[in-house]
């Protein structure tokens, strides 16, 4: 298909019809409003559902109800609104319901500002809700990217039966890029059936199905957050993701950077190489699986001496980089918050005092 | 012997865990013969969120969803956009759709979503051990309201149904008891027209049921039913609300 | 290879239009571009402007602190930016509503009277296209009829339109000559 010049946000919305996906719930905040904008006329065309819930709350058990139907379902928002659909996103983990929420990060805490962020990282990878779950979480360094992930969100959701978190920011959701679209997804879940309360004639089936978190029973609910960790093991063990890029050959210094901000980042190792420094970078594509293997070995080659966190946040992702370098080499964090971003140049000031 | 009285097919075999006199039991069992009579136990969905109710999914034999506090009309919406076909009906009592849940039921109310809302209002929260409700009586006393309900301090008792009604979408808002078996007739025809009037995709349908309490009430159960027909009734008067045209 | 322009004046002049269809015209020709637009709680009425960065090789930050090049259709946008402009770069100034000079000596500085030269060929609110026409006339960014062939089909479906802005398109490439 031929290249088109859209907005992140638009594209994110296309991205997902064309995955499958014809049921969008959804409420207004910038920077994101452009999705539902979109998706309000584009719905129409092919027959999907769109509506405009009453709140980021009511939209999250929207999109409960009708992933627990066994249909393919998903939102945008932005950070204050995931903050508010953080129960649902919880009670969709309990439930194990295969569900995509994409975040266009705004800066916070609080109302904070509309700008770029990436101060979601926490919220996102370590839960924002309350129990013990995790979100698959991939983070788009571009607008083609954001479409790749989001198509492929769909039929991770189903594989493993949770949540599918995809993060960006303003940049990323208002920035126009060329894309293209991979072919049409026309997957469909497989298993719905043993679970999804979908109606017993749906399935041909006599015996009701029951979705639900509930389990007074410790035994039962040990059992169950038993298995949720062993999704949560199997997709580190098969759903890492990430870029390295210049890490070939020898370098003095090893970024970790993610989504716009790596865009920076490599702008910077691409500046740096010209004057005879070479620093390689780790883009980690997942945040939750975390590269860790692929940072710590790429933190033990020799010609390394630190590793440095670059993130629009005060220092969330770099516990995580720590966590991968294991002590072995010093760890250390640069990044912004209010909504600028810094430049090549001041990343490049920072990477050369370390190495 | 031939069997002359037995349980609906949309009932299950486990035996509850409400308390005596409570009226649950009866409301569980008119959703069971409604569903029965209308022949679509296998294309209906219940919600029963956090409340007495959350394990009504034991009780019943067709599919069903449990919900978080007060979100069970947004779980509703979302089931019957992508599937219009099945038969949604949410379970939810007064702490859970009059207080935390009462943005949800308005909203899915004025957009006239097409499923149905039993509203079990006995004037208390029930599983969280007799704490007040919106729709707690003035001067009645609960383990929050120890001196009974200060109207000056946090209002009137909230009139769900009168309130649902006000809104211009057309609707079916009706409020019934179950405490006697001249009331439980009713109860039934109103929620079997509640039913059909989604099924033929209609409206939005909500069945107020003013029910008992007598364990957080500190009643017996006949007591109960006097304090119901004595205190609760005159304020909560049964009857259709609103019917559609 | 990279260049990059920032577009800036206030919301309502089109500003985001100028870059998009210098995007496409990027797009269409092979490049590799990235258009960013600022984005606020004003949505009428406010200070708007864009960025397009267009490269042979993927770009790395689209965020352009010091550009090459600026389009300034106000002056609270000229002297915003004026003076972040590298060395050797166009400023083009809308001298309709622009009074004044960037002050700068290193750099080409263009004055294009854009809103008079658009009233004369119908409508002031072509004024975007006379000074997106004359920038690129100027400083070469992109091939000159390959952009207007891209403005032809993003005004496709408008024959009027399109008319009036080839007349404004010719205007602006006269004015920047």
């Amino acid at each position: 298909m031929a290249k088109v010049l859209m907005k992140g946000n638009e594209a994110i919305g296309e991205a997902a019809i064309r995955a499958g996906c014809k049921n969008y719930f959804a409420y207004p905040i910038t920077p994101q409003s452009e999705v539902a904008e979109y998706l309000a006329r584009r719905m129409k065309d092919v027959g999907g559902v769109f509506l405009q819930g009453e709140s980021e709350v009511a939209v999250s058990y929207m999109l409960f109800g009708a992933a627990a139907c066994g249909e393919r379902v998903f939102t945008t928002s932005s950070s204050p609104g995931i903050s508010l659909m953080s129960e649902g996103i919880s009670y969709m983990a309990g439930a194990q319901l295969p569900v995509v929420l994409v975040n266009i990060v705004r800066g916070g805490p609080g109302l904070g500002g509309i700008l770029p962020s990436q101060g979601d990282y926490f919220q996102a990878t370590k839960g924002g809700g309350h129990g013990d779950y995790r979100l698959l979480v991939m983070a788009p360094a571009s607008v083609q990217e954001a479409v790749e992930m989001v198509m492929a969100a769909f039929p991770l959701a189903e594989k493993y039966r949770n949540p599918v978190m995809i993060i960006g920011d303003g940049l990323i959701g208002q920035m126009m890029e060329p894309v293209e679209f991979p072919d049409d997804l026309v997957s469909e879940p497989t298993n719905k059936d043993d679970w999804a309360t979908n109606g017993m004639d749906s399935r041909n089936a006599g015996t009701p199905n029951i979705v639900k978190s509930l389990h007074l029973d410790s035994k039962i609910l040990n059992d169950l957050n038993l298995t949720l960790k062993a999704k949560y093991d199997r997709m580190k063990k098969e759903e890492i993701r990430y870029e390295a890029y210049n890490t070939d050959g020898d370098y003095r210094v090893l970024i970790v950077s993610y989504g716009t901000m790596s865009r920076v980042c490599r702008t910077a190792v691409d500046n740096l190489k010209e004057s005879g420094f070479e620093v390689g970078m780790i883009r980690p594509k997942t945040l939750f699986p975390f590269p860790l293997e692929a940072i710590r070995k790429a933190a033990q080659k020799d010609s390394c001496k630190a590793v440095i966190s670059i993130e629009l946040s005060m220092g969330q992702m770099v516990e995580d980089v720590e966590r991968a370098v294991q002590g072995k080499k010093p760890v250390e964090w640069y990044g912004m918050c209010g909504g600028d971003i810094p430049t090549p140049e001041e990343v490049m000031d920072v990477v050369r005092k370390l190495g | 012997m031939p069997k002359t009285f037995r349980k609906p097919e949309a009932l299950s075999d486990a035996q509850t865990h409400y308390c005596p006199g409570c009226t649950h039991g009866v409301i569980h069992r008119l959703i069971a013969e409604t569903v029965d009579e209308l022949g679509i136990r296998g294309r209906t969905v219940g919600i029963a969120p956090v409340g007495c109710a959350v394990l009504a999914y034991n009780y019943f034999t067709f599919d069903f969803q449990e919900a978080a506090h007060g979100r069970a009309p947004a779980m509703a919406t979302g089931m019957k956009r992508v599937r219009p076909d099945l038969i949604v009906f949410t379970y939810q009592g007064d702490g859970d759709l009059a207080s935390i849940g009462m943005g949800e039921i308005i909203h899915a109310a004025n957009r006239g979503e097409k499923f149905t809302t039993i509203f079990v209002n006995n004037a208390v929260y029930g599983m969280t051990g007799g704490q007040m409700a919106p729709t707690t009586m003035p001067n009645q006393k609960t383990t929050t309201s120890p001196f009974g309900r200060n109207v000056e301090e946090v209002g009137m008792p909230v009139k769900m149904a009168e309130l649902l009604a006000a809104l211009q979408t057309p609707a079916y808002i009706t409020r019934q008891t179950v405490i006697r078996p001249k009331y439980i007739t009713r109860a039934k025809k109103a929620i079997k027209q509640a039913f059909t009037y989604q099924m033929e995709r209609k409206c939005f349908s909500f069945v107020e049921v003013v029910s008992t309490c007598p364990t957080n009430w500190g009643m017996t159960p006949v007591e109960a039913v006097g304090w119901t027909e004595d205190t609760l009734l005159p304020y909560y008067q049964i009857g259709d609300v609103k019917v559609p045209e | 290879m990279q260049k990059d322009v920032i577009f800036a004046g206030f919301g309502g002049q089109g500003i985001l239009l100028m870059g998009s269809i210098l995007a496409h015209a990027a797009m269409d020709l092979g490049f590799e571009v990235a258009w960013v637009p600022s984005y606020g709680a004003e949505m009428r009425g406010g200070t708007a402007n864009c960025t397009v960065v267009i490269g042979d090789r993927p770009i790395g930050s689209p965020i352009i602190k010091n550009p090459q090049h600026l389009v300034a259709m106000t002056r609270p946008s000229l002297e915003k930016f004026g003076p972040l402009v590298k060395p050797g770069g166009v400023i083009l100034i809308n001298s309709s509503l622009i009074p004044v000079s960037s002050g700068r000596d290193d750099v080409d500085e263009i004055k294009v009277p854009a809103n008079d030269i658009a009233m004369k060929v119908g409508s002031v609110k072509a004024a975007n296209i006379v000074a997106l026409s004359a920038f690129v006339a100027r400083s070469r960014f992109l091939d000159y009829d390959m952009v207007i062939a891209c403005m032809k089909n993003q005004f496709g479906s408008k024959d009027k339109l399109i008319q009036m802005n080839l007349e404004a398109m010719e205007a602006g490439k006269k004015a920047a000559q």
